[in-house]
């Protein structure tokens, strides 16, 4: 069983969280073209070793996050708030 | 029959008598016993019939590893299969019976299965599935088809209780520092070193008593290690097995807490399922003493020579009179002179020529001796044995039993459940622990230590190393080198001899020969995981924890290999057996998922609804009077909303409160449809589209105040859209003044619908000026209150067509609402309705819901093309004219009649032209009810180039399901009032 450092709720098991994809993706403008909504929706690349991944806390806090995941040991290096006022909130309060 | 219980040997307790039955006979043991040691006490040696052949077996271990004696304990719903007789802990009146038998395990007439060995052979399974040469040879399955349920009665073992489990399991959870898998001297070590030094300590014990191999001491108390234990504040789980080790150091456990006991207390669950969360884990699992394959070495009387050693020392029962031990190694030494004091005539056969030994000279050590084969059939009369260096040189040794020892094997499986391989030793002949970068260490004879004082030293070490891993210390410690032996293990897997025709078995619990890994070598599957799957070895229920190494061996020998070059099988959890009792937990039954109500649910019920579930919510489905059926009560209700004025339970609906600056915008860009300009008391229906262009969910949203919306969603899709909306303003849309809050649970809301719906609420409202045609007009809003002071929210919205309103109160007020609403209604003869008339009205109507939109369909697939806004850019707007989704042959949104207006038909009807009945047809109907306004039946559905295409021609609708034939036309989905002029009223 995996355990995510919720940065708000503390260690819990993933089982209180879901699963979101590619945290390193940046959506096109909504006015942006099919072509590049098909990039960003589409194509992921198939990452063997540490990836960053989007999980929310949706049976705890309902925060986003940003987990630091490797796909191999499923060892996390890192949990960060996914909203940048968020993560500054939690920096000011470690 | 005369018992083998000795009176000066075992740690039984003699004052306390159990009596149990054997296949319905009664027999006598004592407490401490397992129903192994009390049947071999009781002289019973034929325990089951093996899996393919049928052949008579006894108990080959006194442990886990156990691949012979495996029993059905109970009956009726108690009947528990596959029970592994060496673990069962004797009870007063337990009931066993032998498997895989008829009509019984001494007299087996499936047995004949022994003579036809060549068609069961490896692959069996595969080539019977692929016909059977040279008749339909690669022709399919027929002959599979014909011999498979006689097949699957002859090969297998017990069967389960077909009836519900009466007992109850249960989940539960614990942290702690470190957790110590394994109580014998290595995990006692680490759990007193790490008690000592503080950290908060879990010890494991499979077995009812700590101790591990020291129960086979005839002079060992286990009582002072446990006292020391307890004192320390170590927690000491007994009858617990650890079955498997997870990430981030979880580890699994299964606490048999009443199986031991004859009447347990109904309060107790009978196993208790254990996720522990620990910061570091050590085990101590032990090793595994092997078999050797040779012919007939699987008659009742051969055992493990360890085995023998529990059974004497234990639980005081001599297992034999004249014992022939066969060895490649050290170990068995002690045993064989501790059988001999017993009274046993023992011989110890060693392959080994060149070693030495000190004995108290009590028995016969025959150096450079080997066994290959065994002469009886239901019980031992003889070992044929010859000198390895030459077999032609054989003898006969008279004897009832042989005990076997080919070597130890490490019980490496929970660290091979963290993906970490072990490798092989030459000199120790058997796989060793790697090094784990997880927390995780292995100490004693799982890490290949043969002696206790080694163990005990690793224990410590292991500790050591915990403490360093934690940064709790920074200290040098050593573990001791493998190995413990003072004369070098002899590799011994196979003893082969020329003129046997009969079984040498390497997996006995599959029945899987020395032939049949050389079958599965001629025929090409060689690696590893093909020889497992091939020939089943190690797939039974013990993992092949005795015969692995046998058949790998085997394997390496036929490709001129070594063995780690041949590889080893990785270990799966379970490390032994988890009843889907204790997965489940207390999650059955009517716990099996949460159950979700609305806050009038009792009010619904009762006024006679009768409830359906929807997601997880229980919602009224209709509410039939005196005899009305289903589809009496729904045709009713339906037309009563048509005629007068209906109410209807909609709270389970998403509610999501949006608030803030930004909250237009926000809402601007989820929904197809335009929203910048709806006004304050204004509600809008939107369409909600996915990245991908495809339909996500549709619902409205009410504009309460500048910066305030409450939306809804439907019932399905609530959860989703709410995280959705987290993660657009989380992630993507991080500058937008935005806050969401689900207020589904805090508001109760109801449809009233119908003509007379107006005329209701104005009995119900406390002025019913807010709620005319010029202050709320179609799609309006309004903040009012009920009369008694009640604040609530309308919405003229309708889902019927009908002139309708929604009304939403706080939940607590709910019941208030029903009834006020309720003794209004009923003085225009209206009535309660429920989903099947709410789904009726809809379909008549035309308006789409979770049928239709099935994650498949576009805005324009669904007839929605006028909610897509061209004026602005939205989520899926780019993508929702993509490739495939801007085809003309589409499935489109349409309704269907029955072109004879008597005939039915049902949701899940294939759509087809005339003379092209087949495949997929060119749609589908997906929703269907009896039109009340119509007369007739009607459905909702999707066909290939829409109404345009198919309005003038007859099309056939296929239920091959229901075997069901009838002719349609396509008709607008908008069946009735197409313009709209009811909601408008
Ligand atoms: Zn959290």
């Amino acid at each position: 069983m995996i355990r995510i450092n919720c940065p708000y709720c503390g260690e819990r098991d993933h089982s209180e969280f879901s699963y979101g994809g590619d945290a390193t993706i940046n959506y096109p403008s909504l006015d942006s073209s099919e072509k590049e909504w098909t990039e960003a929706i589409f194509f992921r690349k198939n990452i063997k070793g540490f990836q960053f991944e989007t999980w929310h806390h949706s049976n705890g806090c309902r925060m986003w996050l940003v987990v630091e995941r490797s796909t191999v040991t499923h060892e996390i290096k890192s949990v960060k708030p996914c909203h940048p006022n968020l993560q500054k909130v939690v920096e000011n309060n470690k | 029959m005369k018992t083998r219980r000795l009176d000066n040997y075992g740690k039984i307790n003699r004052d306390k008598i159990l009596s149990f039955s054997w296949d319905k006979k009664n027999y006598k043991g004592f407490e401490g016993d397992t129903l192994a040691s009390a049947l071999l006490a009781n002289n019973i040696g034929i325990v089951g019939r093996s899996f393919k052949y049928h052949r008579p077996r006894g108990i080959f271990s006194s442990g886990v590893e156990e691949s012979g004696a495996l029993v059905t304990i109970g009956s009726k719903d108690r009947r528990d299969p596959n029970v592994r007789a060496t673990t069962q802990e004797l009870y007063n009146g337990l009931e066993a019976s032998g498997q895989n038998a008829f009509p019984n395990v001494n007299f087996d007439l499936a047995g004949i299965n022994n003579y036809l060995g060549r068609f069961f052979a490896a692959g069996f399974y595969y080539k019977t599935f692929m016909g059977i040469p040279p008749f339909e040879w690669g022709r399919g399955t027929t002959i599979w088809m014909f011999f498979e349920k006689f097949i699957r009665k002859a090969a297998g073992m017990g069967s389960a209780s077909e009836l519900p489990d009466p007992d109850s399991y249960e989940h539960a959870h614990d942290f702690c520092d470190l957790i110590v898998v394994g109580s014998g001297p290595a995990g006692v070590a680490a759990a007193i070193e790490a008690a000592e030094k503080k950290l908060d300590v879990i010890l494991v014990e499979q077995d009812s008593l700590v101790g591990g191999d020291q129960l086979a001491e005839n002079n060992f108390d286990n009582s002072q290690i446990k006292n020391q234990l307890e004192n320390l504040g170590i927690k000491i789980m007994t009858r617990t097995t650890a079955f498997g080790l997870y990430d981030n150091c979880v580890v699994g456990l299964l606490e048999r807490v009443t199986d031991h006991i004859s009447t347990p207390n109904v309060n107790i669950p009978r196993q208790r399922f254990w996720t522990i969360r620990a910061k570091h884990i050590i085990v101590g699992a032990g090793a595994i003493e092997r078999h050797i394959a040779f012919n007939n070495n699987d008659i009742p009387g051969v055992m493990t020579v360890n085995a023998s050693k529990h059974y004497l020392n234990r639980y005081g029962v001599l297992t034999g009179k004249r014992i022939a031990i066969a060895t490649n190694n050290d170990s068995v030494y002690e045993t064989a002179q501790q059988l001999s004091e017993a009274g046993a005539n023992v011989t110890v056969l060693d392959s080994r020529t060149n070693f030495e030994i000190e004995t108290n000279k009590s028995f016969e050590i025959r150096k450079g001796y080997v066994p290959y084969n065994i002469n009886g059939s239901k019980k031992i009369h003889s070992l044929d044995v010859s000198k390895s260096e030459n077999m032609n040189k054989s003898e006969t040794i008279n004897c009832d039993q042989v005990l076997l020892s080919g070597g130890w094997s490490p019980a490496v499986h929970l660290l091979s459940h963290r993906g970490v391989r072990p490798k092989w030793d030459y000199s120790n002949a058997c796989f060793l622990p790697s090094d784990s970068k997880e927390n995780i260490t292995m100490v004693g004879s799982s890490r290949g230590l043969w002696n206790k004082n080694d163990c005990i030293a690793s224990g410590i070490a292991g500790t050591t190393d915990a403490l360093n891993r934690l940064g709790i210390s920074k200290t040098n410690y050593f573990f001791p080198k493998p190995g413990g032996w003072k004369n070098p293990i002899q590799p011994l897997y196979e003893v082969k001899y020329k003129k046997s025709r009969s079984k040498s078995f390497v997996d006995y619990q599959h029945d899987v020969t020395t032939d049949d890994v050389r079958l599965a070598y001629r025929e090409g599957f060689i690696s590893v995981e093909h020889l497992k799957r091939y020939t089943t070895l190690g797939m039974a229920n013990d993992q092949g924890k005795m015969g692995n190494i046998i058949g790998l061996s085997l394997m390496a020998e036929l490709l001129n290999k070594e063995i780690p070059e041949v590889g080893t099988t990785v270990f799966r959890p379970p490390y032994t057996p988890v009843s889907i009792g204790a997965l489940s937990g207390r999650n059955v039954g009517k716990h099996f998922r949460p159950l979700r109500v609305t806050p009038m649910h009792q009010w619904n019920i009762d006024h006679g609804a009768k409830m359906i579930e929807v997601g997880l919510y229980q919602r009224p489905w209709y509410y039939p009077k005196e005899n009305e059926t289903l589809s009496d009560s729904y045709i009713r209700e339906a037309s009563t909303v048509r005629k007068t004025v209906g109410i209807c339970d909609v709270t389970s609906l998403g509610k999501i409160a949006i608030q803030g600056p930004d909250s237009t915008e926000f809402l601007n860009r989820i929904y197809s449809n335009g929203f910048s300009k709806l006004q304050v008391g204004k509600a809008r229906y939107g369409i909600m589209l996915r990245d991908d262009g495809i339909v996500m969910d549709d619902g409205t949203s009410w504009r309460l105040a500048e910066n305030e919306y409450f939306m809804t969603t439907s019932t399905g899709e609530a959860a989703k859209v709410m995280s959705w909306l987290e993660e657009l303003l989380q992630t993507r849309w991080t500058n937008l003044n935005v806050n969401v809050t689900s207020v589904s649970e805090q508001w109760a809301g109801v449809s009233v619908a119908g003509p007379k719906s107006r005329e209701v609420l104005n009995n119900c409202v406390d002025d019913y000026l807010v709620i005319t045609n010029n202050n709320l007009p179609f799609m309006g809003v309004t903040s009012t209150f009920l009369k008694g002071n009640i604040p609530c929210r309308i919405a003229r919205i309708s889902f019927s067509g009908e002139l309708a309103f929604e009304v939403y109160v706080k939940s607590d007020f709910a019941n208030t609402m029903m009834d006020l609403l309720w003794a209004n209604a009923k003085k225009y003869d209206g009535c309660l309705y429920g989903l099947e008339a709410l789904g009726a009205l809809r379909v008549e109507k035309g308006h789409v819901a979770a049928a239709e939109l099935d994650g498949r369909v576009t805005i324009d697939d669904a007839g929605l093309s006028k909610m897509a806004s061209t004026k602005k850019s939205y989520i899926g707007s780019a993508m929702r004219k993509r490739g495939v989704l801007k085809n003309n042959d589409r499935e489109i949104l349409v309704g269907f009649f029955p072109t004879n207006l008597k005939e039915t038909f049902n949701a899940g009807t294939i759509v087809c032209e005339k003379n092209n009945i087949k495949g997929q047809g060119i749609g589908r109907i997906t929703s269907v009810t009896y039109s009340p306004e119509l007369g007739h039946w009607i459905g909702l559905g999707f066909v290939k180039g829409g109404l345009d295409k198919w309005k003038d021609t007859n099309l056939v609708g296929a239920d091959p399901v229901r075997n069901k034939q009838m002719n349609l036309k396509v008709v607008s989905p908008h069946m009735i009032d197409p313009k709209g002029e009811r909601m408008y009223a």
